[in-house]
């Protein structure tokens, strides 16, 4: 299978031939399947928003190469603004870029900007709030009457609904309560099931990225420091440390048991798979 | 994109400019529009000329920054000289047609650039070397007579301060919001002007939202620490004159009667 989406010696430099040049990112490589739910981590100024604004033309490259789907992003104007549709961004606060008069129109600005038909963004914006659990009925309200959660929803049905096969959310879940959080990230979970499409979240929440991806990224200075499995990733947990990230708190729990004697499989990162680890030790026991 | 606007223009430094007090440099600077505005002669351009130099030396800050800041106004400075360069009456020198260069035509035209060039310079010279925050500290001080005819002179200040303050913030606002609605596919940079035009409200309403709920947010922390306007305020970094703003007025004082001595002898 040939990846959606590639980064070849990717390198950004801001403000380059200025006193104030600074390299953000360098000589990554990177590539996403279509299906996969890569989790990133990195601390903060780590390159992770610079890298995800690559990956749909915001940015460009100092040197190397963004790839969709094999081609080259900036082959021309016109493939750049393509790929602005194919590969959707949710940004960090994206309940602060909602403008229009009501909920519908707001998420017809991407298809809009598409050109596509009447019936097709029709289509598309119901689609899409069914994918983040905006009732219909609401649809025809003002996005500004609703409550800070609801209106990061109907953000996000904004991006959703150009159906993008790469969907990038930054921090999607900042800010809001756990019930919040839990729906919003089953919702693109639900969304990714139903496109097969390959879906990118940046996150600092160790427990969230554990619960749902099948593959982390960790950026530090720019580059990417390691990548697997999380628990691969979960497994170095000095490293971790030393960048200035964690593992979920279940994780640590289970590693001091294990430091205490107890025979037990440490390599966990979900309250679920710490149940199974110490039954299975309770009953290893008896 | 927009990060590359500088507004404030401040350009930190250590020099004996940049450490005068603001109010002194408010001074000078009104005082040095004067005294330009009295020269009328070689000697008394030439002293301003000379003047402004020494201000530049000092200041440690490259001509080629103030020049940069005289591009904008290249078309008033070229309009200027044009005007004055054919519409003076004296004795005349060329004739081209119905236009026609005179002597008190170039020497005026010569004064008149001159003069708007070193009239930029030296307000320059104030914003260049001094903090936008102090600079309206400095206005509130000097205008603090003006409380007993009831002008609102520190609420003034404070919301100069607070525009200045939160420029870059905006700015970055922008950038952010510009960088999702492109994402979304919107189009800043083609389409004739009305299609520009309607671009720039997926970028305009939620700038003004963002302010807004900003300036809400701020009125409700000042509010928490009991802000209640100027009456009673005292201030963390107190403005005090220093030997060297005595000296620094004292020239500029000297200026003004050197330019007077200039004007009266008519050299």
């Amino acid at each position: 299978m040939d990846p959606i989406i590639q980064t070849e010696n990717l390198t950004h430099i801001y403000s380059q031939g200025t006193p104030f040049e600074s390299t953000a990112i360098k000589e990554v490589n990177f590539s996403a399947y279509p299906g996969e739910f890569i989790g990133i981590i990195g601390h903060t100024g780590s390159g992770k928003s610079t890298f995800i604004q690559h990956l749909n033309g915001l940015l460009k490259p100092s040197s190397g190469k963004v790839l969709f789907n094999g081609r080259d992003i900036w082959e021309n104007k016109e493939t750049t603004r393509q790929v602005r549709f194919k590969v959707g961004v949710v940004f960090q606060y994206p309940e602060y870029q909602l403008f229009e008069e009501t909920i519908y129109k707001d998420i017809a600005f991407g298809p809009k900007n598409m050109k596509l038909s009447e019936s097709e963004i029709d289509e598309r914006v119901r689609e899409a709030v069914d994918f983040v659990e905006v009732p219909q009925a609401w649809l025809e309200k003002s996005p500004f009457d609703l409550s800070g959660g609801q209106k990061r929803r109907v953000a996000i049905a904004g991006v959703i609904a150009m159906r993008p096969e790469v969907l990038i959310l930054d921090e999607p879940t900042a800010g809001l309560d756990p019930r919040g959080r839990d729906s919003i990230i089953g919702n693109i979970k639900n969304y990714q099931k139903a496109t097969n499409s390959a879906v990118l979240l940046v996150t600092h929440s160790m427990e969230e990225i554990a619960r749902s991806v099948n593959r982390l990224v960790v950026f530090n200075h720019g580059t990417i420091a390691m990548s697997g499995t999380p628990s691969e990733v979960f497994s170095n947990v000095d490293e971790l440390e030393q960048i200035g990230l964690s593992v979920p708190e279940v994780t640590k729990v289970m590693m001091r048991l294990k430091e205490l004697g107890m025979d037990i499989d440490s390599s966990v990162y979900t309250i679920q798979q710490a149940k199974r680890a110490l039954i299975d030790y309770v009953a290893g026991r008896r | 994109m927009l990060r590359d606007i500088t507004l404030g223009q401040y350009f930190p430094g250590r020099t004996i400019i940049h450490l005068l007090d603001p109010r002194t440099k408010l001074i000078l600077t009104v005082l040095y529009i004067v005294v330009l505005f009295m020269a009328d002669s070689i000697t008394g351009y030439g002293l301003m000329l000379f003047v402004i130099a020494c201000c530049i030396y000092i200041s440690k800050i490259s001509l080629k920054v103030i020049l940069r800041g005289l591009k904008p106004l290249l078309v008033v400075i070229i309009l200027t000289a044009i005007l004055n360069l054919f519409y003076t009456p004296g004795r005349e020198i060329v004739r081209i047609w119905i236009l026609k260069i005179t002597v008190e035509g170039v020497r005026q035209a010569l004064f008149m650039v001159l003069r708007i060039v070193m009239l930029i310079a030296g307000t320059f010279m104030l914003t260049y070397t001094t903090a936008p925050i102090a600079l309206t500290d400095g206005m509130e001080s000097l205008m603090n007579p003006l409380k007993k005819i009831k002008v609102p002179v520190h609420e003034l200040s404070m919301m100069m301060s607070i525009a200045l303050r939160f420029i870059p913030t905006l700015i970055e606002e922008t950038d952010k919001i510009m960088s999702a609605q492109k994402a979304r596919g919107a189009d800043f940079d083609s389409g004739n002007l009305v299609e520009k035009a309607k671009a720039m409200l997926p970028l305009l309403v939620p700038l003004f939202i963002s302010a807004f709920r900003r300036a809400d947010e701020l009125a409700v922390a000042m509010e928490c620490r009991c802000y209640h306007g100027g009456e009673g305020r005292t201030r963390m970094k107190q403005l005090r004159m220093q030997q060297r703003d005595y000296i620094a007025l004292m020239f500029g004082a000297g200026l003004l009667l050197i330019m007077i001595g200039i004007r009266m002898l008519h050299i």
